[in-house]
């Protein structure tokens, strides 16, 4: 107790910290009491693993945006890069994109190879995107907003122009990308009393990696450490030395490269190539990034935080599914009305703590 | 003269208006390159036998309304809060749903009905902004953010409105305000554009608003201190963006004559917005210039249009709007703009030295 004040006294809790303690609390709340009503699927440990199948890509998407809007920044064209990756993906894995069986029958290299390609062509596009966004962003000076918005709306607009028909992965190679990793001592009985193993995709593996890796980079790296400074105050950043263009680019970079992985993972985990794929992602990013405690206006933000951000908003979606709400359109004006509760919980929490500051 | 002429390129170089005239005068110069008769404007009779306008200027004066309106209101909520709202569209459907539901309750469809319909769908679509507007005055919530609520559940709420249906309304007095009021040849949403212009006009040259709504979003703070009920305008500036979506919900749904809450003005928040980047409004508050946003919302559907009249599928219009957008903003930006400045300098430097060598 003594220890808690202490640590109190000297280092106030931040506005970031606090706003992911609250996130963390209510989504072990939320959960508790999911448990504690509907029981049943939420006591299984496969419906955690179930939410994190289904958005590890939303979860590689919410970090790259977390770091372009911890420099103050923002990119809304993650949705539409990775539904474009896992088109491509999907068309070199089905041997749609011709370009690729060229290759491959050229090398004489086994079809197993085509999984190699789609992860190359994944990073590829995500880089391409990053690369021409940040460029004109940071070095052109030209507003992110309308940049990544053209970047989305490209990115939708070539899916149609490869392929306007839904694209299926072959099966053989689904199989391979699909493989998941079994953990029987976290598995629960079936109806019939045999054990089922709890079930958790690779993608995921790659997400908690990858979120792991940017807490690292934004912790404890220089160029890390820049992205807040020029978040923060750009000018003053200027003023101290750092190459503000330079970490403004390296951002959108980062944040193109994520949602190139995104997108490869998300074919993982679907399969399929489809012009609706992965539809208001960027929306549901942002939300996860700002109820994690990342600000719009930069400077401020955290990947943890992001994390159970995505994870909260997943919940609340599956508390709605199950609490027997099957009409679509009862459970978006649920999840609005939650989402609107949790906005302000969050809101009046903040103002409680800056008043008491003044 | 010469001097005269000079001075007005040098205002409208600095001009944030620069971008889209430049766009604007690009997409004019490249159709009438391509087709001489596109800008066109001819008289024909339609199946009223009332005599009606009809040309591809025409259409893109028309298709543009909805998103001109709500781009009006973008621009002040932009301007006042430093933040967009993204549920302009599910508001305007929902703003539509009310428009059909009270106009099918009644018995028939007469001008009262109608009147009555567009002021409860105004003023349900205002309470609406309202509440964006209050968690964004009142609790500090990124708008973004705020909107996003509206964002996810308003659609949803559009068809809960009308119980899951997506009724039809068919009466000459929905189709007079869809298309056209016989006698005259123009289509009405351009009038009902041109009447929100001198609204927004009257009520930036009557009124303190817009000097209010700048200060507001270039410093909040020191807006209060000096007396400006800064809580109040950021929530004015998210009602009159209710009463523009009403609005526009309102000609959405008598263009077609029914109510599809999936399909009713999808996407256009985020046209709305480019409208207003377009414009040259910064996208972080403070000054704006109405005019540039309606400007910029024109220019994206003249490029939409031209865009069909190549005959690019709809799929794929998007990634060619996207380029020609970025084509666009590169020019109008800072660095370019700067870059260009020293060319043109240099370049009548080296002019002078030549014409001094030549008379010497």
């Amino acid at each position: 107790m003594e220890e808690k004040g202490k640590l109190r006294r000297r280092e106030p809790i931040t506005d970031t910290q606090l706003l992911m303690t609250i996130t963390i609390c209510i989504f072990v709340g939320m959960y508790a009491l999911a448990i504690l009503i509907w029981g049943g699927g939420f006591k299984k440990p496969q419906m955690l693993f179930d939410m994190l199948n289904d958005n590890a890509y939303l979860i590689i998407i919410s970090c790259g945006l977390t770091i372009v809007m911890i420099t103050g920044s923002i990119d809304i064209s993650v949705g539409g890069v990775t539904a474009l990756v896992a088109m491509v993906g999907v068309m070199i894995l089905n041997g749609n994109l011709h370009l690729f069986d060229g290759i491959i029958a050229a090398w004489g290299l086994s079809e197993s190879f085509r999984i190699v390609f789609a992860l190359l062509m994944s990073l590829l596009i995500g880089l391409a995107f990053g690369f021409v966004q940040g460029y004109l962003i940071a070095h052109l000076e030209i507003q992110p907003f309308i940049i990544t918005l053209a970047g989305m709306f490209f990115a939708r607009g070539m899916i149609t122009i490869i392929s306007v028909d839904p694209q299926k992965g072959p099966q053989a190679l689904m199989d391979i990308l699909q493989k998941r990793i079994e953990m029987p001592w976290l598995g629960s009985p079936n109806k019939k009393g045999v054990i089922i193993p709890a079930r958790m995709e690779i993608g995921v593996v790659i997400a908690l990696v990858l979120v792991v890796l940017v807490y690292l980079l934004l912790r404890k790296t220089r160029l890390g450490r820049s992205f807040y400074a020029v978040g923060g105050n750009r000018q003053s950043a200027l003023m101290l030395g750092i190459n503000v263009r330079h970490s403004r680019f390296m951002a959108h970079l980062l944040c193109g490269l994520l949602s190139g992985i995104a997108g490869f993972v998300f074919m993982m985990h679907t399969g399929a190539g489809n012009a609706t794929n992965a539809t208001a992602a960027e929306m549901n990013a942002i939300a996860s990034s700002i109820i994690g405690g990342t600000l719009l206006t930069g400077g401020v933000g955290n990947v943890i935080g992001t994390f159970f951000g995505v994870l909260t908003l997943s919940t609340i979606k599956s508390i709605v599914t199950t609490s027997g709400l099957r009409d679509p359109w009862w459970q978006s004006i649920t999840t609005g009305a939650m989402l609107c509760f949790f906005i302000l919980l969050q809101s009046v929490v903040l103002m409680r703590k800056n008043r008491g500051k003044k | 003269m010469n001097k005269r002429k000079s001075k007005a390129i040098g205002i409208l170089k600095n001009s944030q208006l620069l971008v889209p005239l430049i766009a604007i005068l690009l997409l004019v110069v490249f159709n009438l390159i391509r087709d001489p008769g596109f800008f066109s404007v001819g008289l024909t009779t339609n199946n009223n036998g009332d005599p009606v306008l009809q040309g591809n200027l025409i259409s893109i004066l028309n298709g543009a309304s909805e998103l001109v309106i709500l781009s009006m209101g973008m621009t002040l909520v932009t301007a006042a809060s430093g933040g967009q709202d993204i549920s302009v569209g599910a508001l305007a459907a929902i703003a539509g749903s009310v428009f059909v539901k009270v106009l099918k309750s009644g018995g028939g469809i007469s001008a009262p009905v109608v009147l009555g319909a567009f002021l409860l769908c105004c003023a349900v679509a205002m309470a609406f902004g309202a509440f964006n507007g209050s968690l964004v005055a009142l609790f500090n919530i990124q708008p973004m953010i705020a909107t996003l609520i509206l964002f996810t559940c308003g659609r949803s709420i559009a068809y809960w409105i009308n119980g899951g249906a997506t009724p039809t309304v068919s009466s000459p007095i929905i189709n007079a305000i869809g298309s056209f009021i016989p006698g005259i040849p123009i289509p009405t949403p351009i009038l009902i554009v041109i009447l929100m212009g001198i609204l927004f006009a009257l009520l930036f040259r009557f009124t303190t608003l817009s000097l209010y709504i700048q200060s507001v979003g270039i410093n909040q703070s020191a807006a209060r201190l000096n007396g400006i009920n800064s809580v109040g305008i950021k929530l004015l500036s998210f009602v009159i963006l209710g009463a523009c979506c009403a609005v526009a919900g309102m000609i959405g749904v008598s263009r077609l004559g029914l109510i599809n809450h999936e399909t009713l003005l999808i996407n256009i928040e985020m046209d709305a917005i480019l409208a207003v980047a377009i414009g040259g409004n910064n996208l972080g508050g403070g000054k704006f210039k109405m005019i540039g946003s309606v400007l910029g919302a024109y220019a994206i559907q003249a490029l939409t249009i031209t865009l069909y009249a190549m005959k690019v599928p709809s799929t794929d219009v998007k990634a060619y709007k996207a380029v020609v957008i970025v084509l666009l903003v590169v020019m109008g930006s800072p660095v370019v703009k700067e870059a260009a400045g020293r060319l043109g300098t240099r370049l009548r430097a080296s002019r002078r030295v030549g014409a001094g060598k030549g008379a010497a």
